[in-house]
């Protein structure tokens, strides 16, 4: 099972905060193709991947990182902290 | 020897110079710099308020990552990064950086390095509402741009 989290326009584009999934992805992108082939307003949210963030494990990755051993993905727009 | 930073992420507001009181009191500290981040009010004066969102445990992870770098790279006697999260209102402090080194050339290099990092490396999202609704603030270019000189 694995944990995935969303922020910002993210969240309430797809309309929670988080959700528990059963995946067979192996990457970050076949996540997203699989939550994308799921529902309208997945593909929504994901329609330009360039402008999400993903963090696994709660550390910056990219979307080819492998999802093996991963407990919590987390999806976001470019952080605007300070 | 690498100073031990330290972080706070909270809502609550805080106070710049209180911080600073006991802040790199120690006999090897030449140079003290702060920078405060406060909510600015939009052109037209109308931000109710500035929301920022965070990722609890990465934020603090990050933050933490960020500043153990700054101590690695500069000889600080000490560092203070601070925080806030929630509804804040114009005016208001949003965060604070507080670096403290023998001289002031490594003082402000770890401060600005910190801010360039904290601004598009820590896990939070500021909103802008106002009375017509509610914006989410873009992440410019320039910030991920700032990265590369470091």
């Amino acid at each position: 099972m694995t944990e995935i989290l969303y922020f910002a326009w993210l969240r309430e584009r797809i309309g929670t905060p988080r959700e528990t999934v059963e995946t067979g992805a192996a990457t970050v992108r076949e996540l997203v193709s699989e939550l994308v082939a799921r529902e309208e307003r997945y593909a929504v949210a994901f329609e330009n991947l360039s402008a999400i963030r993903v963090a696994l494990d709660q550390e910056l990755t990219d979307m080819d990182a492998p999802l093996m051993g991963v407990r919590e993905v987390a999806f976001f727009p470019p952080m605007t902290g300070g | 020897m690498a100073c031990t930073p330290r972080i706070r992420v909270q809502t609550e507001t805080f106070d710049t110079g209180a911080e600073l009181a006991a802040f790199g009191a120690q006999p090897r500290t030449g140079g003290i710099v702060t920078f405060s981040g406060v909510v600015r009010d939009l052109a037209g004066g109308d931000l109710t308020a500035m929301e920022i969102e965070h990722y609890p445990g990465m934020t603090e992870r990050a933050i933490a990552g960020i500043a153990a770098e700054a101590c690695t790279r500069w000889d600080l006697t000490d560092c203070l990064v601070i925080h806030r999260y929630g509804a804040l209102a114009p005016g208001q402090p949003i965060m604070m950086v507080a670096t403290a080194a023998g001289h002031r050339a490594e003082a402000f290099a770890a401060a600005e390095f910190l801010m360039d990092y904290l601004k598009s490396r820590a896990p939070f999202w500021k909103k802008e509402i106002t009375a017509e609704g509610a914006e989410w603030v873009a992440a410019k270019d320039s910030d991920e741009d700032a990265l590369k000189r470091w």
